[in-house]
């Protein structure tokens, strides 16, 4: 007999599991209310991040960003008596699927805009989706030049709400240089990421045009646990800093390892340092002598209003890449309040945003590139406390050229 | 820093990064000596094991060790349960069928995870005193001998297990021949059961300790250290457990000296590297012979 009972059995429950299961995931993609299309009084757009995957920390948290910034104006009211409905779509963390998010978003749910992915390479996948559909994105985090300008040219649909990688690399390099006094410095990169290399690339430009001699470049991959051997490599190099373009995962990591060992150079990072859990995951003593660039200082008085809702709503401290949702969210209720109820005026009105106060300060969108145009903090870590180093103010990307 | 004294500190970093990978590893080589399947949810078992650890220790507000206990118990179930309801049903399907599953069931365990514990990582409180010992400039860090200890004791306790009980007996015999085992009167499937439950309480034991010792844990921490520990034991010999812990220490040097020594990009490719050559020159390990009596 082909099908005993006890097989058939076991068959029909592995499928009743399939079943419940894609019934789980229908569920995740269409939360924020029944899933219908857009009734008469929603204002429908779309959240196309990475919820699933290598990146689900980023986008999970982006996510909750940005839907903190939407219940807020819906909690109030909403716009001119519409509520904005927010349609979730995973990404997946892979660029692939983030097209077909975005698609979906577009086709079916008939989106008048999207926010997300997180993570760089995930924009630039669906950004030709959307130019097409002519339906604007704004990324929270992409700090990549290439997600908003393809071959010189500003790609017309897609913002942004954060600072670029040039702009960090650049910044950190003369920080090195003129307040650390730095001579040599060594890169420690993840070669997984592009946001990593591109950071320790513009580094090394500005570092030795600046006079100071880049020794040595060593790479890890994220998701790793061990970084002794390559630190012990490092060690013996004995440079002034340690340049760690990475996210807070592997920094934390990296950074108690490197003390472990006994290295006490000092180390630099970027924004993706921004989290609380980099204190959790090294200690407090390893963290002295860290310093990174970010988008807010926490302790600034108008970071307050967000981090204090941001923790009614969810019960914990918000990171970096949740202030940029809750940015992001709020340039689009900004654009749609301001008489955006089709794509084409939504995107009209993005471009158009000037001393806009959002979460992290007030930006103001460069036309020429879809960059907003907003300062840069400079944040040392003393006893497991961030404070303040240096503030630099809002640069025009375009005046850096 | 002169060579010789990086020389000896990389050896040290790479036995002890070793000896994570033996661990994992000792779980992996023994399943497959019993069953021939290359059970890829491995790593998975041994992230579940993690978390389980940590909420032992977080909410359950335990020291360490009754943590590990709890967690190497609960994750022998998990273990048992994963065989009895994925694998048991292919006990007689071609070997392909098993793999595919197997790979199944580690998605499965991930994304499942994933919506339970979201992907944040969590970060171990301080649990044990971290302690690094400092001799004559070579750093040794505390932790990283007692994981060093624990895997050779665990192997010790292993090789007991199998070569002097009557378990071991009973699992030597179904790792034979399942089928003539059986009509020796010994309960195959009892002994593959077992099988699963000591391999998952295993790889419980290593998913806490590397929660302690590298401080995070998430849903997908398993894939990386899960494929290492399979070259680890292919290297060794899979299915032979003293040549699991030897791989596992062999690859974690190799690894540190090519890190240290040529190109911290290489590392991996070497690692996958070894794998390779070990499957063209010695397919059966450095430990492995032509009998077939393998546990």
């Amino acid at each position: 007999m082909f099908f005993s009972k006890k097989k058939f059995r076991l068959a029909s429950m592995i499928a009743c599991g399939i079943l419940a299961s894609a019934l789980f995931t229908g569920c995740g993609e269409q939360s924020g209310g029944g899933g219908e299309k857009a009734a008469g009084d929603e204002i429908v757009v779309g959240a196309n991040f990475e919820l699933t995957g290598n990146h689900a920390q980023y986008g999970a948290n982006a996510n909750n960003g940005l839907k903190l910034a939407i219940k807020e104006v819906n909690d109030a009211g909403g716009i001119g008596g519409k509520k904005i409905k927010i349609v979730e779509a995973d990404a997946k963390s892979e660029a692939a699927e983030s097209v077909n998010a975005a698609t979906k978003l577009i086709s079916d749910d008939k989106v008048v805009a999207l926010v997300g992915p997180a993570v760089t390479a995930n924009v630039i996948a669906e950004s030709q989706v959307a130019t097409d559909s002519m339906v604007p994105i704004i990324a929270p985090a992409a700090t990549n030049p290439d997600v908003t300008v393809e071959n010189g040219k500003v790609k017309p649909y897609v913002f942004r709400s954060c600072f670029i990688d040039p702009q960090q690399s650049e910044v950190m390099a003369q920080f090195a240089r003129k307040d650390l006094m730095a001579n040599t410095a060594v890169l420690y990169l993840d070669s997984s990421s592009d946001y990593s290399k591109s950071l320790g690339k513009i580094f090394k430009e500005h570092f030795e045009a600046d006079g100071g001699t880049v020794v040595m470049e060593e790479a890890f991959l994220a998701k790793d646990q061990d970084f002794k051997a390559a630190l012990t490599k490092i060690q013996t190099a004995n440079a002034d800093v340690i340049f760690v373009p990475a996210y807070y995962e592997e920094v934390g990591k990296i950074v108690k390892q490197a003390r472990e060992l006994g290295i006490n150079a000092a180390i630099l990072g970027t924004d993706g340092w921004d989290d609380s859990k980099v204190t959790d995951i090294a200690g407090k003593d390893a963290l002295n002598n860290t310093f990174f660039c970010t988008h807010y200082f926490e302790g600034d008085a108008e970071v307050q209003p967000f981090i204090k809702a941001y923790k009614a709503e969810y019960n914990n401290d918000p990171n970096v890449f949740a202030a940029l949702g809750y940015d992001a969210g709020k340039m689009l209720v900004n654009a749609i309040e301001k008489g955006g109820n089709d794509s084409q005026k939504i995107r009209d009105n993005i471009e158009a945003i000037t001393d806009l106060q959002v979460g992290t300060g007030k930006i103001t969108m460069d036309a020429a590139t879809h960059n907003p145009i907003k300062g840069i903090v400079v944040i040392e870590t003393k006893n497991g406390v961030r404070e303040l180093r240096t503030k630099i103010a809002p640069v025009s990307p375009e005046a850096e050229k | 820093m002169d060579f010789a004294h990086q020389l000896v500190q990389q050896l040290i970093n790479g036995v002890s990064l070793g000896s994570i990978y033996a661990l994992i590893a000792l779980g992996y080589t023994m399943i497959y000596g019993i069953i021939k399947l290359i059970n890829f949810a491995h790593g998975d078992v041994y992230m579940v094991g993690a978390y389980i650890g940590f909420a032992a220790v977080t909410i359950g507000h335990l020291p360490i060790f009754p943590a590990l206990l709890i967690s190497m118990a609960l994750t022998a179930v998990l273990g048992m349960l994963v065989e009895r309801i994925a694998y048991k049903p292919l006990r007689h399907a071609p070997r392909i069928s098993l793999l595919i599953t197997a790979i199944g069931v580690s998605f499965f365990l991930e994304y499942t995870s994933m919506y339970f514990v979201t992907p944040t990582p969590r970060t171990f409180p301080e649990v044990m005193p971290n302690i690094s010992f400092n001799l004559g400039g070579f750093i040794i860090n505390g932790q990283q001998l007692l994981i060093l200890g624990i895997t050779i004791v665990l192997m010790a306790i292993l090789t007991y297990i199998v070569q002097k009980t009557k378990l071991g007996k009973a699992m030597r015999a179904a790792s034979f021949d399942t089928e003539t085992a059986q009509l020796m009167g010994v309960d195959s499937d009892r002994v593959i059961s077992m099988t699963f439950c000591i391999g998952s309480a295993l790889a419980a034991a290593a998913g806490v300790l590397v929660g302690v010792y590298y401080n995070t844990i998430d849903p997908l921490m398993g894939i990386m250290p899960g494929l290492k520990a399979f070259v680890a034991a292919v290297l060794g010999g899979i299915g032979i457990l003293p040549g699991a812990v030897v791989g596992g220490i062999v690859l974690g040097v190799v690894e540190a000296l090519v890190a240290g020594f040529l190109s911290s990009t290489f590392r991996d490719a070497a690692a996958f590297a070894i794998l390779i050559l070990v499957l063209l020159v010695k397919p059966s390990g450095l430990f492995g012979k032509n009998t077939n009596e393998k546990v």
